[in-house]
């Protein structure tokens, strides 16, 4: 026998802890949270550094602590959630309304749950050494910055003594300042691009600050070691992120982390057929989070990658509240907007990557509509404009933006459709210069 | 007259904060977006101060070590002694998220405390 749940979680971290109690407090009580770690919070509870939360709750706290403010609303709540569980398939039922969840545990075995929504937080993985094509030797002594974060946060264990990071990324940066403290050397961070892709706050606490340096337009182009790693071959790479011949320098160290981007976590997502951004990796949702799937919403890291928890917690918050929405609507529709609704598309170019949402329905949106982007290059005093088919509704100067940090900015409502529902809303780049 | 650089770790913002400093030592800062980096900035060419965190063993407990952190921003020149306290003591489950672990670490007056609960086992 099948059970039934409202709204089902995937993924019990940061978006998904959010997201549960969002829709409890919206008044959908059959709430509950899968999640595959034996505790909540997920990778919060490696991320021991501080910084997070200053947007959220005004004050700066460590990652475990973060996520302990969410994980309490949820118990003071009574949100249901299942630990140690695993959702292994997902898909529709024949009727298209329906989301038939197959969740595995060690206890129970198998359960297949009858979902009337679903929120996607299943957040991201690491780029690892197969997705980089590193060439060389395959020793030990490699890692993901988060595999080498979880051995010296989780279990107190050090991963090596003599360290190179490969890739600026904010997981790499801080894993520099934390295995410096824990007694490694941490000889040099190399960054492929001519940019570091991590907060510049975490260049100054966790580099500046322990006097690693950076080398921004390098790359590991070998692997040396037979049975552990014994060094790397580092060559320099030019405008096309080609390694220049004659470049190359050997740097011996027996760890190598690596920091290289993050993809958000969506084999489930295909499975149920949602689609998927080219950019991002992430569900192509509309402006109340909700994918091609009606009734499917996803938010946090499997959406896309945020730089802050603050704004993944933001973002859970409004796809709980929209997935209440849906369940109390009692209307099933289709997320792409029905026959006769209009449905503005969010077009992004001139250096601006992806927006979320990229879909608008204009019938179903608030007042204010929170729109996040990011930038493919560095740029520098800047006009970020936004557009309602060709009429300028906002011009924005921005003195600095970087693929690393995350923007957004807030739409309103009465200004996009002050001349009618338009079928298109572009946010572009301007006043670059030389322009 | 003299002029430093340097980038507001307030907060996520990164704003890149202009200092000139005049002859009789009275400093101007500019490209701060809040007063905060103002204040930042006079501290860090001053006083620079940092949050420490890190962990501290633990016996008995269901992982084998506790994140922890200075409950106030201490010196910048005193994060190695105080990692190096941390490095020498260990603690009994269960512990507490805020529970003091340590007093007065290495000489600041700042105590060090948890930052997650470690149930026992």
């Amino acid at each position: 026998m099948n059970k039934h749940v409202s709204i089902l979680v995937i993924g019990g971290g940061p978006a998904g802890l959010a997201a549960g109690v969002s829709a409890y407090k919206a008044g959908i009580k059959d709430v509950l949270i899968i999640e595959r770690d034996v505790r909540l919070g997920g990778i919060l509870n490696q991320c021991i550094h501080n910084g997070f939360g200053l947007h959220t709750f005004k004050e700066e706290l460590t990652g475990p602590e973060y996520a302990a403010r969410y994980i309490s609303q949820v118990e003071e709540l009574g949100v249901p959630y299942r630990l140690a569980t695993i959702v292994t398939d997902l898909q529709l039922s024949d009727d298209g309304h329906t989301k038939i969840v197959t969740t595995m545990d060690e206890q129970g075995g198998l359960t297949v749950y009858e979902a009337d929504a679903v929120i996607l937080a299943m957040g991201c993985r690491e780029r690892a050494r197969g997705a980089l094509n590193i060439p060389g030797e395959r020793p030990a002594g490699i890692y993901t910055a988060g595999t080498a974060q979880y051995f010296v946060n989780l279990e107190g264990r050090m991963p090596g003594r003599e360290v190179v990071i490969l890739g600026s990324g904010d997981i790499g940066l801080i894993m520099a300042r934390r295995m410096t403290l824990e007694g490694a050397h941490v000889k040099l961070v190399a960054e492929l691009q001519p940019y570091s892709g991590g907060l510049k706050r975490n260049i100054v606490q966790c580099l500046d600050d322990y006097g690693i340096p950076l080398m921004l337009s390098h790359t590991v182009v070998k692997i040396h070691g037979d049975k552990r790693l014994t060094g790397v071959t580092i060559a320099e790479v030019d405008d096309k992120l080609s390694p220049i011949p004659g470049s190359e320098k050997f740097y011996e160290c027996d760890t190598l982390l690596l920091s290289c981007g993050l993809l958000p976590e969506n084999e489930l997502s295909g499975q149920l057929g949602v689609n998927l951004s080219p950019v991002t990796f992430g569900a192509v949702v509309n402006e109340s989070l909700e994918t091609s799937v009606p009734g499917v919403f996803s938010c946090g890291n499997v959406l896309h990658v945020h730089d802050l928890v603050d704004y993944v917690s933001e973002e859970a918050t409004a796809a709980g509240k929209h997935a209440a929405e849906y369940i109390q609507s009692g209307i099933v529709e289709s997320a792409e907007g029905g026959s006769d609704e209009k449905v503005t598309r969010v077009i992004t170019d001139g250096g601006v990557r992806y927006s979320v949402p990229s879909l608008l329905r204009a019938d179903h949106m608030a007042d204010l509509t929170t729109i996040r982007f990011r930038v493919g290059a560095v740029y520098k005093d800047v006009d970020v404009v936004t557009y309602a088919d060709g009429r300028e509704l906002a011009r924005l100067h921005k003195r600095v933006m970087a693929p690393g940090e995350m923007e957004q900015l807030i739409l309103r409502k009465s200004d996009l459709i002050s001349e009618g529902v338009p079928s298109e809303y572009r946010i572009t780049i301007e006043n670059k210069a030389g322009q | 007259m003299e002029h430093k650089e340097l980038i507001c770790i307030n907060c996520p913002m990164g704003c890149m904060l202009s200092v000139d400093i005049d002859d009789n030592g009275e400093m101007t800062v500019t490209g701060n977006n809040c007063p905060r980096g103002d204040v930042y900035a006079r501290k860090e060419l001053t006083n620079p101060t940092r949050i420490v965190t890190s962990i501290v063993k633990v016996t008995n407990g269901e992982l084998p070590v506790v994140s922890v952190k200075t409950k106030e921003d201490i010196p910048k020149d005193k994060i190695d002694a105080i990692i190096d306290e941390l490095k020498d003591i260990s603690v009994e489950a269960p512990v507490l998220i805020g529970e003091t672990i340590l007093k007065d670490v290495a000489g600041t007056g700042v105590d060090v405390i948890a930052t997650k609960n470690i149930g026992r086992v």
